[in-house]
């Protein structure tokens, strides 16, 4: 019997292909519409923190050393008011196989796809993770195949999404390469059903724990060198799972007084599924355009429940113009001899920011880099970015315009990102569950849920309702 | 129009979705369009540019399109010099 393959035939089967491609019985979790035994589920995984570092050992994930910044903290204290100026620390998650800390998120789904007997796994991703599957399915001895999203309808790709697609084949993916869409969702439904492979999606527990090392691996390092814990650790945020991760191990190593910032590109004014807009954004993720509504509706995703819930850790947003990283990228190559790619240095340029405010004696962790080169260069995005007809000066930052004009800051002290309001963040949350299921039905337990989803409390809670 | 024989390396493209078909909540530039895909892989029996075509995939999968490119290659690049990159954090500086 041959399958109707139409698009809404496809997505009325989205919950039959996800149980069989997962392995997952997210009935097993949800309490209510609005509400799940999140603990619970991370749990079921069934792997200790230490298995998970085994697992990834395995594997070429993990260990990643751990860069005091000294030049560049030298050149925020000079422009940072007298006592000020936190030691910034980077972890360079360029060193995982593949590139980027995506490899940890990929390792424990390669490992479970090989343990359950799945012949291949697929992803649906135009980013780092692409590359992080295909290189773990390939440790593996899986099959692979990314579906990415490449090209407008002019057939001209985005030379950072290029290079991504060409490192997948490299290591023997089959690779997708898709016009701009949402409808890659829909591509994915269709390659389970059609090869039972492995769902690695980016938001299943297995993905998201695997990012715990990445948090108990910084702790114990500022532990080792600097006997104490990170006053902050910078993350860059798009679908939720890197802030979610790193938060979870930071925890677990019990470090709970280090705060959580995210940071994003912001990008507000482009629509992600534009065609027109899709080749005039030189960030393909860590942007807002992903950040705040995953941020404020974590389920939207590829799985019946999300794993990756970044305001259930997040303590500050910052946001950041695409000038102020490119800057900060071509300033870490400069003074630290050491080129990584923009995208991962996002988090480098809210840490820049941050870091003027904070005491001389606290330290700033910015817990990833990623590779860089052909293609996935400022300088390859930049030059694209003109031949696209967007505007590059220097200048004000705080005269970008996305879409239309990047400012390259002058000096570093232009280097200041902008806060996104948290309550916002969380009303909008709260807003969206009011979508999902009316208020007048949220019950004590669906109430606890949302407050702890948004680390705060009942009586917050209660209080937001009110003004909501 | 010549013929590209079998065994080679050789990209596809499909339609998945034509512009009527396209999800409902896609914006309106995006939806005026038809939803490709490309893949490449190896080409099972001799045929021409924009004709059907088969293909075997890395993983060995076989896959049917329009051959669309013969022995597709990437040619991304660090791009044309940027200028206004260039002074950041030097000891020098634009004259």
């Amino acid at each position: 019997m041959k399958r109707d393959t139409s698009y809404a035939a496809v997505m009325a089967r989205k919950n039959e292909i996800m149980k069989a491609s997962l392995g997952i019985d997210y009935d097993r979790y949800v309490t209510s519409p609005i509400a799940f035994d999140y603990e619970r589920m991370m749990r079921d995984t069934g792997y200790t923190i230490d298995e998970i570092a085994r697992i990834q050992r395995e594997t070429k994930v993990g260990d990643t050393p751990l860069f005091e910044l000294t030049r560049l903290t030298e050149e925020v204290r000079k422009i940072s008011p007298p006592g000020k100026g936190a030691t910034i620390l980077l972890k360079d998650e360029a060193a995982n196989a593949s590139g980027s800390f995506k490899a940890r998120r990929a390792s424990i789904s390669a490992y479970e796809a090989k343990q359950r007997g799945y012949a291949g796994m697929v992803a649906a991703t135009s980013g780092n993770y692409g590359a992080a599957v295909a290189s773990q399915a390939a440790m593996r001895g899986l099959k692979c195949i990314i579906l990415q999203e490449v090209y407008d309808s002019q057939g001209i790709g985005q030379p950072e999404i290029v290079e991504k697609g060409r490192k997948c084949e490299a290591f023997g993916a089959e690779v997708h390469k898709l016009t701009v869409g949402p409808e890659l969702f829909y591509c994915l439904l269709l390659t389970l059903e059609e090869t039972l492979f492995f769902n690695a999606s980016l938001y299943t527990p297995f993905g998201i724990r695997g990012i715990e090392t990445l948090g108990t691996e910084i702790a114990t390092q500022v532990r080792a060198r600097y006997h104490r814990d990170p006053d902050v650790v910078v993350i860059t945020h798009a679908g939720g799972g890197n802030l979610t991760g790193t938060a979870r191990g930071l925890l677990e190593a019990g470090a709970r007084q280090t705060r959580i910032v995210a940071c994003s590109v912001d990008l507000t004014g482009l629509h992600m599924a534009s065609d027109r807009d899709f080749n005039r954004k030189s960030f393909t993720t860590g942007h807002t355009g992903f950040g705040v509504p995953f941020a404020t509706w974590p389920d939207r995703v590829d799985v019946p429940r999300n794993a990756a819930r970044s305001l259930r850790y997040m303590d500050d947003y910052l946001l950041v113009t695409q000038g102020e990283v490119f800057f900060i990228t071509e300033l870490l190559a400069k003074l630290e001899g050491i080129e990584r790619g923009p995208a991962g240095n996002t988090s480098l340029t809210a840490a820049v920011a941050l870091a003027r405010t904070l005491p001389r004696d606290q330290i700033v962790v910015v817990q990833e880099t990623e590779y860089t080169g052909a293609g996935k260069h400022h300088n390859a995005q930049l030059s694209f970015a003109r031949q696209m007809g967007i505007e590059v000066r220097r200048g004000d930052p705080r005269d970008n315009v996305p879409g239309q004009t990047i400012v390259i800051p002058e000096r570093l002290d232009q280097v200041t990102g902008k806060e996104q309001s948290m309550d916002k963040l969380r009303l909008s949350y709260l807003k969206n569950a009011a979508k999902a299921w009316p208020v007048k039905k949220w019950t004590d337990a669906d109430k606890a849920f949302l407050a702890a989803d948004v680390k705060k409390d009942v009586a917050w809670l209660e209080a937001a309702l009110r003004d909501l | 129009m010549s013929t590209v024989p079998a065994g080679t390396w050789v990209e596809i493209s499909r339609v998945i979705l034509e512009p009527g078909q396209r999800a409902p909540n896609v914006p309106e530039d995006t939806a005026r369009t038809p939803y490709v895909m490309r893949v490449s892989g190896w080409l099972l029996a001799p045929a021409a540019l924009g004709q059907p075509a088969r293909v075997r995939t890395l993983i060995g999968r076989e896959l049917e399109g329009t051959l669309q490119t013969v022995e597709p290659s990437y040619t991304h690049s660090f791009g044309h010099v940027v200028p206004e990159l260039l002074d950041i954090g030097t000891h020098g500086g634009r004259p």
